[in-house]
């Protein structure tokens, strides 16, 4: 690969590793808050699957920068201010009630596996042995948001209608998720990955499915949020002064 | 004298006391974590793979095997690659049994369609009944499910089919 597709690859992989570190740390959250404990453990550990899928983006993207595979991903994660941040909306807003993160990352976890399955065909080789790897755990993510959305959906009146209201809350930021991604183009042009925009029927396919069985409905009337990724919100930046905190005060600490 | 020099088969042999640090029964070698071995004089490149790339144990892996081979006194450089990705069909039968006999359910042999053995019964490994519920698809581990056991009212773990 020549050096400019070099650094598309490396921007692309970058909002990659975003979008599961950002979902990653909003999930965490609950660690200790779900409301019962399966979940609470299930919850920590979907959380730690994002965080070794962030990482495996991060490094694939500093050998393609020459940098330390080893030290990068910290940087990246670590020492990048709100601004640098490639993460789609969705991943950064608060994580709200129980309803609306198992619906954010149901959303997330079907997108992810449709691009993977693009990926895993990758003309970079690296890239393509990485999904192949990643795919195989995000199906079990799907597999858990599929069994949670009927459960609530047709569970009692107030899961129904917390459901609902963060289906409303939450649909207008999944256009977002159609963008191409930063570096995309002339990736898609070189066989390398996948056309986000071209992953949006299959999406909504799948999607359209799990809301009927949950009995829930998309809303008809919205707003879309097709801001660009670069444009980020304060919902990040809280998120990023707790994440980034101890490692900016103590740049050498050490587990 | 001259001190002898250590064979790959020695490293093999000092690998498979190396435990899984979760599942301090089973060794790295037996859960097919360990893939290649490749000794060049006091140095040696262990390749190992991620059972799941999220794995908090990962790093604690990499430093008990240096220390490990550290004692053969060679210097251990380890690698990670994904490809293949791993797989549970390549946890041994040995280790199944230990897997059990600690209470956890083996993963189903699936030679290659994990997602097709999903649905397939699991047997308690406390008392054999297939009488059992899948509770959760995430247990205490990204690597293990949680069930219950109808019969003996045990809940219990399986390791994940990958």
């Amino acid at each position: 690969m020549d050096s400019k597709l070099n650094a598309s690859l490396a921007e692309y992989l970058t909002a990659l590793g975003d979008d599961e570190l950002v979902l990653a740390q909003r999930d965490a959250e609950w660690c200790g808050h779900a409301p019962i404990l399966e979940e609470d453990i299930a919850f920590a550990n979907l959380a730690v699957d994002e965080l070794g899928h962030a990482r495996t983006w991060y490094e694939l993207a500093a050998e393609l920068l020459s940098e330390d595979r080893g030290r990068f991903p910290d940087h990246l994660a670590y020492f990048r201010d709100a601004a640098e941040w490639r993460c789609v909306q969705l991943v950064t807003l608060p994580r709200g009630d129980w309803a609306f993160t198992l619906l954010r990352r149901y959303f997330f976890d079907v997108l992810e596996v449709l691009r993977l399955e693009g990926l895993k065909s990758s003309g970079y080789a690296p890239l393509a042995e990485a999904a192949a790897k990643i795919y195989n755990e995000e199906l079990y993510h799907v597999r858990h948001g599929k069994a949670w959305l009927p459960r609530l959906g047709r569970g009692t009146e107030e899961s129904h209608a917390r459901m609902q209201a963060a289906l409303t809350q939450l649909w207008p930021y999944t256009a977002q998720m159609f963008l191409p991604l930063p570096g995309e183009a002339p990736l898609v042009a070189a066989g390398i990955a996948p056309e986000t925009a071209g992953l949006e029927a299959g999406w909504w396919a799948a999607i359209e499915a799990a809301l009927a069985a949950a009995d829930l409905r998309a809303p008809e009337k919205f707003i879309p949020v097709t801001r660009p990724r670069s444009q980020q919100t304060e919902h990040l930046m809280g998120l990023l002064s707790e994440m980034q905190m101890l490692a900016r005060a103590n740049p050498q600490a050490r587990w | 004298m001259e001190k002898l020099a250590v064979t790959e088969q020695e490293v093999w042999a000092a690998l498979d006391e190396v435990m899984d640090p979760e599942i301090p029964v089973v060794s790295l070698v037996q859960m097919g974590i360990i893939r290649a071995v490749a000794l060049q004089g006091q140095q040696v490149l262990v390749t190992m793979t991620p059972t799941f790339s999220g794995c908090p144990a990962l790093e604690v892996m990499e430093e008990h095997i240096r220390v490990r081979l550290a004692e053969l006194g060679l210097e251990a450089t380890v690698e990670k690659t994904l490809d293949p990705p791993w797989s549970s069909d390549w946890i041994s039968d040995a280790a199944r049994a230990k897997l059990k006999s600690v209470g956890l359910a083996p993963p189903h042999l699936h030679g290659g369609d994990f997602i097709a053995v999903l649905d397939a019964p699991i047997s308690c490994p406390y008392c054999d009944s297939f009488n059992t519920t899948l509770k959760n698809s995430f247990g205490t581990t990204p690597c293990r499910m949680i069930y219950v056991c109808n019969n003996c009212q045990q809940p219990f773990e399986q390791f994940k089919p990958l």
